[in-house]
Protein backbone atom coordinates (compact mmCIF):
# COMPACT_ATOMS: atom_id res chain seq x y z
CA UNK A 1 0.00 0.00 0.00
CA UNK A 2 1.35 3.73 -0.85
CA UNK A 3 -1.39 5.91 -0.64
CA UNK A 4 -3.96 6.32 2.01
CA UNK A 5 -7.15 9.37 2.45
CA UNK A 6 -8.15 9.70 6.28
CA UNK A 7 -11.30 11.48 6.59
CA UNK A 8 -11.62 12.83 10.05
CA UNK A 9 -10.41 14.15 12.84
CA UNK A 10 -9.03 15.02 16.34
CA UNK A 11 -6.80 12.35 18.19
CA UNK A 12 -7.87 9.33 16.04
CA UNK A 13 -6.79 10.94 12.52
CA UNK A 14 -3.73 11.91 14.70
CA UNK A 15 -2.30 8.70 15.69
CA UNK A 16 -3.73 6.63 12.56
CA UNK A 17 -1.64 8.69 10.77
CA UNK A 18 1.25 8.60 12.43
CA UNK A 19 1.52 4.72 12.01
CA UNK A 20 1.19 5.22 8.67
CA UNK A 21 3.16 7.59 7.90
CA UNK A 22 6.00 5.30 9.39
CA UNK A 23 5.87 2.44 7.82
CA UNK A 24 6.30 4.41 4.62
CA UNK A 25 2.60 5.31 2.97
CA UNK A 26 1.87 8.68 2.17
CA UNK A 27 -1.64 10.05 3.71
CA UNK A 28 -3.61 12.73 2.97
CA UNK A 29 -6.20 14.22 5.76
CA UNK A 30 -9.36 15.46 4.88
CA UNK A 31 -10.91 17.72 7.68
CA UNK A 32 -14.66 19.30 7.59
CA UNK A 33 -13.15 21.24 11.00
CA UNK A 34 -10.81 23.93 10.10
CA UNK A 35 -8.83 24.41 12.92
CA UNK A 36 -8.28 20.52 13.35
CA UNK A 37 -6.92 20.68 10.19
CA UNK A 38 -4.43 23.29 10.66
CA UNK A 39 -3.10 21.16 13.85
CA UNK A 40 -2.93 18.17 11.44
CA UNK A 41 -1.00 19.84 9.50
CA UNK A 42 1.32 21.36 11.32
CA UNK A 43 2.16 18.16 13.26
CA UNK A 44 2.46 15.89 10.28
CA UNK A 45 4.10 14.97 7.32
CA UNK A 46 0.63 14.54 5.61
CA UNK A 47 -1.72 16.27 3.12
CA UNK A 48 -4.31 17.77 4.88
CA UNK A 49 -6.93 19.31 3.05
CA UNK A 50 -10.02 21.81 4.66
CA UNK A 51 -13.14 19.95 3.14
CA UNK A 52 -15.96 17.62 3.53
CA UNK A 53 -14.57 14.10 2.11
CA UNK A 54 -18.15 12.87 0.91
CA UNK A 55 -17.91 15.65 -1.64
CA UNK A 56 -16.78 14.19 -4.53
CA UNK A 57 -15.59 17.64 -5.64
CA UNK A 58 -12.65 17.23 -2.48
CA UNK A 59 -12.03 13.54 -3.41
CA UNK A 60 -11.17 14.74 -6.74
CA UNK A 61 -8.84 17.26 -5.28
CA UNK A 62 -7.23 14.39 -2.70
CA UNK A 63 -6.73 12.39 -6.42
CA UNK A 64 -8.77 9.75 -4.89
CA UNK A 65 -8.34 7.87 -8.07
CA UNK A 66 -4.21 7.07 -7.05
CA UNK A 67 -5.03 6.09 -3.79
CA UNK A 68 -4.91 2.78 -3.07
CA UNK A 69 -7.33 2.80 0.53
CA UNK A 70 -9.78 5.51 1.79
CA UNK A 71 -10.83 5.31 5.56
CA UNK A 72 -13.49 6.89 6.84
CA UNK A 73 -13.64 7.60 10.40
CA UNK A 74 -15.97 10.48 11.23
CA UNK A 75 -17.78 10.68 14.04
CA UNK A 76 -21.15 10.53 11.42
CA UNK A 77 -22.00 7.30 10.39
CA UNK A 78 -24.00 8.42 7.24
CA UNK A 79 -21.01 10.54 6.23
CA UNK A 80 -18.98 7.25 6.33
CA UNK A 81 -20.96 5.50 4.30
CA UNK A 82 -21.80 8.27 1.70
CA UNK A 83 -17.60 9.20 1.66
CA UNK A 84 -16.86 4.89 1.23
CA UNK A 85 -19.65 4.48 -1.85
CA UNK A 86 -18.25 7.49 -3.17
CA UNK A 87 -14.18 6.73 -3.37
CA UNK A 88 -15.24 3.28 -4.35
CA UNK A 89 -18.34 3.82 -6.92
CA UNK A 90 -16.76 7.13 -8.46
CA UNK A 91 -12.93 7.19 -8.06
CA UNK A 92 -12.58 3.26 -7.98
CA UNK A 93 -10.74 3.04 -4.77
CA UNK A 94 -9.62 -0.59 -4.44
CA UNK A 95 -9.98 -0.49 -0.73
CA UNK A 96 -13.14 1.44 1.37
CA UNK A 97 -13.22 0.77 5.48
CA UNK A 98 -16.29 2.80 7.44
CA UNK A 99 -16.12 3.05 10.84
CA UNK A 100 -19.41 3.04 12.34
CA UNK A 101 -20.80 4.12 15.97
CA UNK A 102 -23.80 2.68 16.09
CA UNK A 103 -22.98 -1.25 16.19
CA UNK A 104 -26.18 -1.73 14.30
CA UNK A 105 -25.05 -0.73 11.18
CA UNK A 106 -21.94 -2.65 10.88
CA UNK A 107 -24.22 -5.63 9.53
CA UNK A 108 -26.16 -2.59 7.35
CA UNK A 109 -23.20 -1.35 5.83
CA UNK A 110 -22.40 -5.08 4.58
CA UNK A 111 -25.54 -5.26 2.86
CA UNK A 112 -25.06 -2.01 1.30
CA UNK A 113 -21.58 -2.35 0.15
CA UNK A 114 -19.19 -1.19 2.12
CA UNK A 115 -16.96 -2.84 4.54
CA UNK A 116 -17.83 -1.40 8.09
CA UNK A 117 -15.96 -1.76 11.62
CA UNK A 118 -17.82 -0.99 14.96
CA UNK A 119 -15.34 0.46 17.80
CA UNK A 120 -18.70 -0.23 20.19
CA UNK A 121 -18.35 -4.11 19.12
CA UNK A 122 -14.31 -4.70 19.22
CA UNK A 123 -14.25 -2.99 22.70
CA UNK A 124 -17.44 -4.91 23.92
CA UNK A 125 -16.15 -8.13 22.61
CA UNK A 126 -12.43 -7.79 24.00
CA UNK A 127 -14.17 -6.98 27.71
CA UNK A 128 -16.47 -10.01 26.81
CA UNK A 129 -13.27 -12.26 26.17
CA UNK A 130 -11.81 -10.75 29.47
CA UNK A 131 -14.99 -11.16 32.03
CA UNK A 132 -17.05 -13.25 30.64
CA UNK A 133 -18.72 -16.67 31.49
CA UNK A 134 -15.25 -19.30 31.78
CA UNK A 135 -17.15 -22.05 30.23
CA UNK A 136 -17.54 -20.66 26.85
CA UNK A 137 -15.47 -20.91 24.37
CA UNK A 138 -15.53 -20.01 21.22
CA UNK A 139 -18.76 -17.98 19.80
CA UNK A 140 -19.29 -17.56 16.00
CA UNK A 141 -22.39 -15.87 14.10
CA UNK A 142 -23.30 -17.61 10.83
CA UNK A 143 -24.87 -17.11 7.76
CA UNK A 144 -25.04 -13.50 8.20
CA UNK A 145 -25.67 -13.07 12.06
CA UNK A 146 -28.71 -15.17 11.19
CA UNK A 147 -27.66 -18.61 13.61
CA UNK A 148 -25.50 -18.61 16.71
CA UNK A 149 -22.79 -21.77 17.02
CA UNK A 150 -21.14 -21.75 20.60
CA UNK A 151 -18.94 -24.62 22.59
CA UNK A 152 -19.86 -24.58 26.20
CA UNK A 153 -18.10 -26.65 28.54
CA UNK A 154 -20.41 -28.09 31.46
CA UNK A 155 -19.24 -27.54 35.30
CA UNK A 156 -20.43 -30.19 37.85
CA UNK A 157 -22.90 -27.47 38.73
CA UNK A 158 -24.62 -27.32 36.10
CA UNK A 159 -28.14 -29.27 36.23
CA UNK A 160 -28.15 -30.80 32.78
CA UNK A 161 -25.30 -32.93 34.11
CA UNK A 162 -26.74 -36.81 34.42
CA UNK A 163 -29.65 -36.02 32.19
CA UNK A 164 -30.67 -37.73 29.21
CA UNK A 165 -30.80 -34.58 26.24
CA UNK A 166 -34.42 -35.92 25.55
CA UNK A 167 -35.22 -34.38 29.34
CA UNK A 168 -33.91 -31.38 28.71
CA UNK A 169 -36.38 -28.74 27.60
CA UNK A 170 -34.67 -26.96 24.67
CA UNK A 171 -35.94 -23.74 23.24
CA UNK A 172 -37.29 -24.57 19.81
CA UNK A 173 -34.88 -23.95 16.80
CA UNK A 174 -31.91 -24.86 19.19
CA UNK A 175 -29.97 -28.24 18.77
CA UNK A 176 -26.65 -29.86 20.90
CA UNK A 177 -24.92 -30.60 17.55
CA UNK A 178 -21.72 -32.68 18.67
CA UNK A 179 -20.57 -33.30 22.32
CA UNK A 180 -16.70 -34.14 22.81
CA UNK A 181 -16.19 -35.75 25.74
CA UNK A 182 -12.95 -36.72 26.67
CA UNK A 183 -11.35 -35.78 23.61
CA UNK A 184 -13.73 -38.01 21.44
CA UNK A 185 -16.87 -36.11 19.66
CA UNK A 186 -19.89 -38.01 19.65
CA UNK A 187 -22.97 -36.90 17.62
CA UNK A 188 -25.83 -36.81 20.68
CA UNK A 189 -29.08 -38.65 20.48
CA UNK A 190 -32.19 -38.31 22.70
CA UNK A 191 -30.77 -40.76 25.07
CA UNK A 192 -27.62 -39.31 25.47
CA UNK A 193 -26.82 -38.77 29.10
CA UNK A 194 -25.03 -35.03 29.46
CA UNK A 195 -22.28 -35.48 32.10
CA UNK A 196 -20.05 -32.58 33.94
CA UNK A 197 -17.04 -32.14 31.59
CA UNK A 198 -18.85 -32.69 28.30
CA UNK A 199 -18.03 -29.63 25.91
CA UNK A 200 -20.72 -29.29 24.04
CA UNK A 201 -21.42 -27.64 20.74
CA UNK A 202 -24.43 -25.61 20.39
CA UNK A 203 -26.62 -24.24 17.40
CA UNK A 204 -29.23 -21.60 18.13
CA UNK A 205 -31.19 -18.39 16.87
CA UNK A 206 -29.50 -15.12 17.96
CA UNK A 207 -32.78 -14.67 19.93
CA UNK A 208 -33.00 -17.32 21.71
CA UNK A 209 -29.01 -18.00 22.45
CA UNK A 210 -29.75 -16.87 25.47
CA UNK A 211 -32.21 -19.09 26.88
CA UNK A 212 -30.51 -22.06 25.33
CA UNK A 213 -27.01 -21.00 27.06
CA UNK A 214 -28.83 -20.61 30.26
CA UNK A 215 -30.75 -24.34 30.66
CA UNK A 216 -26.99 -25.30 29.92
CA UNK A 217 -24.79 -23.45 32.32
CA UNK A 218 -28.05 -22.83 34.89
CA UNK A 219 -27.46 -24.10 38.57
CA UNK A 220 -31.21 -24.24 38.77
CA UNK B 1 -66.78 3.62 -3.61
CA UNK B 2 -62.75 4.18 -2.91
CA UNK B 3 -61.24 6.57 -5.35
CA UNK B 4 -57.47 6.11 -4.50
CA UNK B 5 -55.70 3.37 -2.73
CA UNK B 6 -54.46 4.82 0.32
CA UNK B 7 -50.46 4.49 0.98
CA UNK B 8 -48.63 4.44 3.91
CA UNK B 9 -45.56 6.60 3.63
CA UNK B 10 -43.11 7.80 5.83
CA UNK B 11 -40.87 10.97 5.93
CA UNK B 12 -38.11 11.14 7.44
CA UNK B 13 -37.12 15.03 8.17
CA UNK B 14 -40.12 17.45 9.62
CA UNK B 15 -38.32 21.02 8.33
CA UNK B 16 -40.69 22.81 5.23
CA UNK B 17 -40.39 20.35 3.10
CA UNK B 18 -41.17 17.48 4.90
CA UNK B 19 -43.83 19.13 6.48
CA UNK B 20 -45.32 20.16 3.42
CA UNK B 21 -44.99 16.87 2.13
CA UNK B 22 -46.68 15.25 4.97
CA UNK B 23 -49.68 17.92 5.13
CA UNK B 24 -50.74 17.03 1.92
CA UNK B 25 -51.06 13.71 1.81
CA UNK B 26 -52.40 13.35 4.97
CA UNK B 27 -54.95 15.78 3.51
CA UNK B 28 -55.04 13.60 1.00
CA UNK B 29 -56.03 10.35 2.71
CA UNK B 30 -52.70 8.60 3.09
CA UNK B 31 -50.97 7.15 6.17
CA UNK B 32 -48.05 8.79 7.28
CA UNK B 33 -44.90 8.28 10.00
CA UNK B 34 -42.90 11.61 10.38
CA UNK B 35 -39.13 11.34 11.79
CA UNK B 36 -37.41 13.88 13.10
CA UNK B 37 -34.64 14.15 15.52
CA UNK B 38 -35.69 17.11 17.42
CA UNK B 39 -39.48 17.26 18.48
CA UNK B 40 -39.96 21.33 17.82
CA UNK B 41 -39.53 20.13 14.31
CA UNK B 42 -43.37 18.70 14.51
CA UNK B 43 -44.48 22.45 15.11
CA UNK B 44 -44.21 22.38 11.33
CA UNK B 45 -47.51 20.21 10.81
CA UNK B 46 -50.23 21.74 10.23
CA UNK B 47 -53.74 20.67 12.76
CA UNK B 48 -55.12 18.48 9.76
CA UNK B 49 -52.34 16.28 9.76
CA UNK B 50 -53.11 13.45 11.36
CA UNK B 51 -50.16 10.47 10.96
CA UNK B 52 -47.65 9.77 13.68
CA UNK B 53 -44.67 11.71 14.80
CA UNK B 54 -41.77 9.90 16.43
CA UNK B 55 -38.84 11.89 17.66
CA UNK B 56 -35.20 9.93 16.61
CA UNK B 57 -32.43 9.66 14.97
CA UNK B 58 -33.01 8.28 11.39
CA UNK B 59 -29.63 6.40 11.12
CA UNK B 60 -30.76 4.14 13.92
CA UNK B 61 -32.30 1.17 12.78
CA UNK B 62 -34.49 1.33 15.70
CA UNK B 63 -35.90 4.32 14.98
CA UNK B 64 -36.68 2.92 11.41
CA UNK B 65 -38.24 0.34 13.16
CA UNK B 66 -40.32 1.80 15.13
CA UNK B 67 -41.58 3.69 12.16
CA UNK B 68 -42.43 0.59 10.79
CA UNK B 69 -40.69 1.33 7.66
CA UNK B 70 -40.44 -1.99 6.25
CA UNK B 71 -44.15 -1.70 5.91
CA UNK B 72 -44.10 1.51 3.71
CA UNK B 73 -44.91 1.53 0.15
CA UNK B 74 -43.33 4.97 -0.15
CA UNK B 75 -40.50 6.61 1.80
CA UNK B 76 -39.32 10.02 1.29
CA UNK B 77 -35.47 11.31 2.72
CA UNK B 78 -36.36 14.77 3.27
CA UNK B 79 -33.90 15.86 6.10
CA UNK B 80 -31.27 18.90 5.75
CA UNK B 81 -28.41 16.29 5.61
CA UNK B 82 -27.64 14.85 2.48
CA UNK B 83 -25.70 11.97 3.80
CA UNK B 84 -28.26 11.05 5.80
CA UNK B 85 -31.15 11.07 3.30
CA UNK B 86 -28.85 8.83 1.36
CA UNK B 87 -28.09 6.00 3.75
CA UNK B 88 -31.79 6.14 4.99
CA UNK B 89 -33.15 5.83 1.21
CA UNK B 90 -30.77 2.62 0.99
CA UNK B 91 -31.61 1.04 3.96
CA UNK B 92 -35.25 1.76 2.87
CA UNK B 93 -34.98 0.17 -0.42
CA UNK B 94 -32.06 -2.14 -0.58
CA UNK B 95 -32.45 -3.85 2.98
CA UNK B 96 -36.33 -3.33 3.88
CA UNK B 97 -37.27 -3.57 0.40
CA UNK B 98 -39.24 -0.32 0.27
CA UNK B 99 -40.38 -0.10 -3.31
CA UNK B 100 -40.83 4.01 -3.70
CA UNK B 101 -38.30 5.83 -2.32
CA UNK B 102 -36.63 9.58 -3.18
CA UNK B 103 -33.72 10.92 -1.29
CA UNK B 104 -33.52 14.61 -1.61
CA UNK B 105 -29.77 15.65 -2.21
CA UNK B 106 -28.72 19.24 -2.35
CA UNK B 107 -24.89 18.94 -4.06
CA UNK B 108 -25.49 17.88 -7.45
CA UNK B 109 -21.83 15.90 -7.74
CA UNK B 110 -23.09 13.99 -5.00
CA UNK B 111 -26.32 12.92 -6.64
CA UNK B 112 -24.80 10.51 -10.02
CA UNK B 113 -23.50 7.66 -8.57
CA UNK B 114 -26.83 7.10 -6.51
CA UNK B 115 -28.25 6.66 -9.99
CA UNK B 116 -25.95 3.89 -11.13
CA UNK B 117 -27.00 2.35 -7.44
CA UNK B 118 -30.67 2.71 -8.86
CA UNK B 119 -31.50 5.07 -5.59
CA UNK B 120 -34.10 7.81 -6.65
CA UNK B 121 -32.67 11.41 -5.55
CA UNK B 122 -34.23 14.80 -6.10
CA UNK B 123 -32.03 17.95 -6.42
CA UNK B 124 -33.30 21.23 -5.26
CA UNK B 125 -30.22 22.82 -6.34
CA UNK B 126 -30.65 21.82 -10.01
CA UNK B 127 -34.68 21.32 -10.08
CA UNK B 128 -34.51 25.36 -9.04
CA UNK B 129 -31.87 26.71 -11.09
CA UNK B 130 -33.01 24.70 -14.31
CA UNK B 131 -36.60 26.31 -13.68
CA UNK B 132 -35.34 30.09 -13.36
CA UNK B 133 -32.99 29.10 -16.12
CA UNK B 134 -35.87 27.56 -18.78
CA UNK B 135 -38.50 30.71 -17.53
CA UNK B 136 -36.29 33.39 -18.01
CA UNK B 137 -33.40 33.48 -19.79
CA UNK B 138 -33.30 32.98 -23.51
CA UNK B 139 -30.85 30.66 -25.06
CA UNK B 140 -27.80 32.79 -25.84
CA UNK B 141 -26.70 31.16 -28.99
CA UNK B 142 -27.85 28.68 -31.13
CA UNK B 143 -24.01 27.81 -31.83
CA UNK B 144 -23.16 24.36 -29.90
CA UNK B 145 -21.69 24.86 -26.66
CA UNK B 146 -18.03 25.08 -26.01
CA UNK B 147 -17.36 28.78 -25.00
CA UNK B 148 -19.55 31.99 -24.49
CA UNK B 149 -20.12 33.54 -28.02
CA UNK B 150 -20.26 37.20 -27.51
CA UNK B 151 -23.71 38.89 -27.89
CA UNK B 152 -22.58 42.25 -28.29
Amino acid sequence: MNRIILVGGGKLVYFLSRQFIAKGISVTIISDNREDSRYLARQLQATVVFGDGSDPQILEETEATLSDAVLAVTPRDQDNLVICQIAALQFKVPRVLALVNDPDNEEIFRKLGVTAFSTTNIIASLIEQKTGFDEIVGLLPMGGGKVTVAEVTLSDKSVVCGRALREISMPDNSLVAFILRNGTPLVPRGSTIILAGDRILLVALPENYGAVLRTFTGDE
Amino acid sequence: MRRVESMFVVIVGCGRSGAYIANRMSREGHHLVVIDSSSDAFENLSPVYSGFRIEGDATEMAVLSQAKMDKADLVVATTADDNVNLMVAQIANKILGVPKVVARVFKPEREKIYQTLGIDTLCPTTLFGDLVGDLYLEPASTAPAGGDEDKS
